[in-house]
């Protein structure tokens, strides 16, 4: 019989998540899984990228660097671990993870699952969800992902694989697809789907969840974020579910810090589309249980559409940008003569030039009118270019200030990166098919 | 009175859309919210961030409001030209308004 508790920890939240809690919860937090989602919508884009360069690439960069410390107690605790840190190259990174398990003599089985890839299968008609444009619109495509969910994955957990990695995966159906598992519940289940995917986008963001993000001083104070440690979720089979954490890590669970990640990035609360469920957010219940545990139910759902989301990602041109810095007396008025010149400099040749004034009105683009000077003035030009030497001009012109511009300038730093934007479609569910293969560290027949 | 003192809010992205939650401290203190911080209001509030349309949903159970604000992101993460393409501080700009 099922275990009644299904405990699965989040060791990270996006790409570049700190380690260290991880390995906290891999010795400490009782697992029966641990789940990485370290791919936004740009990663799998730039590992794409990483991928035309080299075959053998495009995987998470940080794959070996999250798994390898993790090997031994995997094996020792008896958990699995689940990460959709295949990126644009699944079978790549299981290959990489096979090759850690036999240097530390530790074997294991990796199920890989792939066929979100679709780029082969987008017509150059297909309506852009964005902008309602085709795609032949944007001329260089360089990846194409579908979101897949739990269906897609489940002949992974049905394996007896001890690392279960993807590429793209909705990031809920991580968390959702070894509950589904564990306690067998029905894929037209939409009730318990809808409440097992609360618990999924819960968990997705790890420590965004614990008191991560969340901390203001005096207002919303948390102890010990420097040692923040990254959320339980220990599900019942009905999906109830308590967010936990380890007993001594940093943070904290209460309510306010639950309500703020359930409704992150949440366009309906009526309507969280995912693979697998339609969910509804609206009759969520949330009850303290006392410190750092929160009871969560009263998720539902209803039928998953008839499509998968697919991101595709396209070259959008090279981004330059420069900066310099002004302070002291008058700081405000010389940055912003430094932009009049920019603009007179520049503005022809990039009408979409942006200045950003660092220190006043940058980061929301407005000072909502509020009186203030300055001690310092961080000016900032950006705009986008075809190509990198166009958009080199940017910097050149910020760098150009010190001998060229008002008194004082300081600091001028410039950069050049390329863009890559990311778009997306829906596509038929029947032209997407997972495919999940299994790959063994210690394989018999090459036992001697 | 601010915002900032009544409720808390995470700002998330999808696209060129900014969602914004708005949760207030005290259980009491929703209805208030609900009947000030109406989605013309919040687009009144940020009009200089926030390009198209703004639609509220409402969460009384979790004593929260969430502000779905389109065109708000300069075009969005990937290709935006702002400091913070996510809008991820914008939380902090609707925690701005007064009511």
């Amino acid at each position: 019989m099922a275990k009644e508790t299904l405990r699965l920890g989040a060791g990270a939240g996006f790409q570049g998540d700190r380690f260290e809690p991880a390995i906290v919860l891999a010795e400490q937090g009782q697992l029966d899984y641990l789940v990485f989602e370290c791919l936004a919508e740009r990663t799998i884009a730039l590992a794409q990228r990483a991928r035309l360069q080299d075959p053998e690439q495009g995987y998470d960069i940080y794959l070996r660097r999250r798994i390898e410390p993790l090997l031994a107690a995997m094996k020792r605790r008896g958990f699995r671990i689940i990460t959709n840190m295949g990126a644009a190259n699944p079978e790549a990174a299981g290959r990489a993870v096979i090759e850690c398990a036999r240097r530390a003599g530790i074997p294991i089985k990796v199920a890989v699952l792939s066929g979100d890839d679709v780029h082969s299968k987008l017509h150059s008609d297909i309506r852009v969800l964005e902008t309602g444009a085709p795609l032949s619109h944007y001329r260089d495509v360089i990846s194409a992902n579908a979101y897949l969910g739990v269906e897609a994955l489940l002949p992974a957990l049905t394996s007896d694989a001890d690392i279960i990695i993807t590429g793209r995966v909705a990031d809920p159906s991580l968390f959702l697809a070894p509950i589904v598992h564990h306690f067998g519940w029905p894929l037209d289940d939409w009730t318990r789907l809808g409440q097992g995917t609360v618990v999924g986008h819960l968990m997705e963001c790890a420590g965004q969840v614990t008191g991560g993000y969340f901390v203001d001083p005096g207002k919303k104070p948390v102890t010990d974020l420097a040692h923040l440690g990254f959320p339980i979720a220990e599900v019942r089979s009905d999906g109830e579910v308590v967010i936990s954490k380890v007993a001594g890590t940093g943070g904290c669970i209460d309510e306010r810090t639950v309500t703020e990640q359930l409704l992150y990035e949440v366009t309906d609360p009526a309507a969280y589309v995912t693979p697998d469920v339609v969910a509804d957010f609206t009759g969520v219940r949330l009850e303290s249980l006392g410190k750092d545990r929160v009871r969560v139910n009263g998720g539902h759902g209803r039928g998953r559409t008839s499509t998968y989301k697919v991101s595709i990602g396209y070259r959008a041109g090279f981004r330059g940008e420069g900066e310099i810095s002004y302070a002291g007396e008058n700081a405000e008025a010389r940055a912003r003569l430094a932009g009049e010149i920019l603009s007179a400099r520049l503005g022809e040749d990039y009408p979409d030039l942006r200045l950003d004034y660092i220190g006043s009105s940058s980061v929301h683009r407005t000072d909502f009118g509020h009186p203030h000077t300055p001690y310092e003035v961080r000016l900032r030009a950006a705009a986008l270019a075809a190509t990198a030497g166009a958009a080199e001009r940017i910097g050149e012109e910020v760098e150009a200030l010190f001998t060229n511009g008002p008194a004082g300038g300081g600091g001028a730093r410039k950069y050049v990166q390329e863009v890559i934007g990311i778009i997306s479609c829906l596509l038929a569910r029947e032209q997407v098919q997972g495919r999940v293969t299994i790959l063994e560290s210690h394989p018999l027949h090459e036992t001697v | 009175m601010k915002l900032y003192d009544l409720a808390h809010c995470r700002a998330g992205d999808k696209g060129n859309t900014s969602i914004l939650s708005l949760i207030a401290y005290r259980k009491e203190d929703f209805a208030r919210l609900a009947n000030s911080v109406t989605a013309d209001a919040v687009k009144r509030h940020l009009k200089d961030i926030v390009r198209g349309s703004v639609v509220r949903h409402e969460l009384p159970g979790l004593h929260a409001l969430q502000f779905v604000c389109e065109d708000a992101l300069l075009t969005g993460v990937t290709t935006s030209l702002a400091m913070d393409t996510h809008g991820k501080a914008l939380s902090s700009a609707l925690l701005e308004m007064e009511i």
